[in-house]
């Protein structure tokens, strides 16, 4: 991987981290309000799958630093949590709702396993329209025990769609260990009976970026879906009202030992690695101020965006 | 025409036009839907746009949501709204809101069709009516069609649509027959006008319509007063003004439909004509609709749960009475 790459990875992995450092602080001073569920610790994931992968992206409520890898800008994102007009979702989303359907990033989903057949349909949609790229959808380990997700793995499979399941495994629902949950520590056990699995670090922003693309060049032979487990860790707990009481400090210790960021830092020009950390405290600190400088929404646009413009002549 | 063939013409017709439309729901393919309303479009259209899928409701309108979103306009069929609550959380949590969450940069032109009501001895879990909830829904647009004409008109609408549409259809009304031209001018969101009067404001939609219908002469020979029947056709949006024109005429209103007494469909038309109304009406009004009672399997327990045209007959003739007709 060359240097440049490297450097890209190592940026917006720090952007994010960041991100969520500025979200929480201002969380904390009664700026952000709702839920709000922090990537740390999870950055190598986040930003290796969405600078590795070209198509169609649906994700979980988990989702700044990816909305940030993939090109949304963080005045915007940072403006969505403050609830603000200039938001990504002109506030109507909020943290767990973004969406850049021209960076064919399709959010945000916040009911767990509920994007899963919206991608399959997506992926549909490419195959029919003769686009190879395909769909990746992310989800984590919590996510594998329900419905949504075998019904999706089976049409995947029988009608061979371009689809790259990611599954995010940090081994808790919400709070609850997957082993009391699920029968395998591995999710990809679920799977492989449809289709191709993989595993991979996924504290390992390399190892995520060179597997997803391997991954997205399997989709673009015409082989059909393909389920791929990075194992990784968050440094939080599920939410920010989480106070991540049922993992030990000893388990969280081993957790925040396998940190992403430093982990690439090794391999960065210490003069780089320095000034790019300058640039991301900049920038954060320039989209919290823009987002506290932004609107609030128009109260008479209360409802302006639950239909289209020639929806909304029927209903006013 | 009759309304299944009303039906099929209307998706035939746009999917001709527009090779983004595609169809999906269990046995729409090879059987050509359990009502035969997607009958010989597998032939024309092939299955790469007639798509046959598992019976996995919550799939089936997830991914419908998620070919729009990839930019086709899919038309989904349910086999019946009984199946829907398998799929509510696709309905919900995402065909309705997400083009509001995204501040419309998401946006979903799909149909959502599905039969409902009491057809004949079904038992409980395939003779629900859901109406109520689905039209409770903000970011939906709702059809519940009475006539072949209607469905071929408002069907087409949905389909044309940009937003996502629901489109309820009655389990007992595939077979019904009306002739019609394919060049009249009906807007699916305006209330039909089914029959004029002066004395009543019958509202009602779908099979009890039908029902009320059959028994409009008699209620009017008993009453000696003349009933104006009103088919609402969009449930949601609802077409208000005709009904407070209707209502500023007559000063009665009633409402006739099938699903259960709580939380009904007509409790909301009831509750906006008093707040709206009250000092235009001239007597309490009226309420008719199915017990609170799951459908039982016998015949006899079925129709004693649901109006039926003697009930609607007898119930509108002893409230007529009362309230001084």
């Amino acid at each position: 991987m060359d240097d440049e790459l490297l450097e890209d990875l190592y940026y917006y992995m720090l952007l994010g981290r960041y991100f969520e450092y500025g979200a929480k602080e201002n969380y904390l001073q009664g700026n952000i309000s709702g839920f709000l569920h922090l990537d740390i610790g999870q950055e190598a994931l986040s930003v290796g799958a969405m600078k590795a992968f070209e198509g169609d992206v649906f994700t979980t409520y988990r989702e700044h630093v990816m909305a940030i890898a993939r090109g949304i800008s963080i005045k915007s994102v940072m403006a969505e949590l403050f609830g603000k007009i200039d938001g990504v979702s002109k506030g109507r989303g909020g943290s767990m709702h973004m969406f850049s359907p021209e960076l064919n990033f399709y959010g945000g989903d916040a009911i767990v396993g509920g994007h899963i057949p919206n991608a399959v349909g997506c992926a549909y949609a490419r195959k029919y329209q003769g686009i190879d790229t395909g769909t990746l959808v992310v989800f984590g380990d919590g996510a594998t025990n329900c419905g949504a997700f075998f019904e999706s793995i089976n049409i995947a499979s029988v009608n061979k769609l371009p689809i790259l399941f990611l599954c995010e495994n940090n081994k808790y629902a919400i709070g609850t260990h997957i082993s009391k949950v699920s029968s395998f520590e591995k999710q990809a056990q679920k799977a492989k009976i449809y289709m191709p699995t993989m595993e991979v670090d996924g504290m390992d922003v390399v190892a995520v970026y060179e597997t997803v693309t391997q991954a997205q060049g399997y989709i673009k032979e015409g082989n059909g879906p393909i389920f791929v487990e990075a194992m990784t860790c968050r440094f939080e707990g599920h939410s920010i009202s989480d106070s991540n009481q049922y993992r030990s400090s000893q388990e969280m210790e081993l957790c925040k030992a396998q940190d992403p960021i430093e982990k690439l830092k090794a391999h960065i020009n210490k003069d780089v690695a320095k000034s790019l950390e300058q640039k991301v405290i900049n920038e954060i600190e320039m989209a919290v101020k823009f987002a506290k400088e932004s609107e609030e929404p128009d109260i008479k646009d209360l409802k302006k965006y639950m239909y289209t413009q020639e929806g909304l002549k029927h209903v006013i | 025409m009759l309304y299944r063939e009303a039906l099929n013409l209307a998706i035939d017709e746009e999917m001709k036009e527009d090779k983004d439309i595609i169809l999906l729901g269990e046995d729409v393919a090879g059987v050509g839907g359990t009502f035969r309303v997607t009958e010989g479009l597998l032939a024309k259209y092939g299955d790469k746009r007639v798509l046959d899928t598992p019976i996995a409701e919550l799939s089936i309108v997830g991914n419908g949501i998620g070919m729009a979103i990839g930019g086709l306009r899919p038309i989904v069929e349910l086999m019946t709204a009984n199946f829907s609550l398998l799929a509510f959380d696709q309905i919900i949590n995402h065909m309705s809101k997400l083009p509001y969450m995204s501040a419309s940069k998401i946006k979903l032109p799909m149909v959502l069709r599905m039969p409902q009501g009491v057809s004949k001895q079904l038992g409980a879990q395939h003779s629900e009516n859901y109406e109520n909830m689905l039209s409770s829904v903000p970011g939906l647009f709702v059809f519940a069609v009475s006539s072949p004409a209607y469905a071929y008109f408002a069907l087409k609408k949905s389909i044309q649509m940009d937003d996502p549409v629901l489109f309820i259809e009655h389990e007992l009304l595939y077979n019904k027959k009306e002739d019609f031209s394919l060049n009249e001018d009906i807007d699916p969101f305006k209330a039909r006008l089914v029959k004029e009067g002066t004395d009543i404001t019958i509202i009602s939609y779908l099979k009890m319509l039908d029902d009320t219908l059959s028994v409009i002469d008699e209620i009017e020979k008993e009453l000696k007063c003349s009933c104006e029947l009103i088919d609402l056709c969009s449930l949601n949006p609802v077409d208000y003004a005709s009904l407070e024109k209707s209502i500023k005429k007559t000063s009665r209103v009633v409402i006739v439909e099938e699903g259960h007494r709580m939380g009904s469909y007509g409790a909301q038309i009831i509750s906006w004509a008093v707040e709206k109304l009250f000092y235009s009406l001239d007597a309490a009004p009226l309420r008719l609709c199915g017990e609170n009672v799951p459908i039982a399997y016998n015949r006899k327990l079925e129709l004693a749960s649901i109006p039926t045209p003697d009930t609607i007959k007898r119930d509108i003739i002893f409230w007529g009475r009362q309230s001084g007709l």
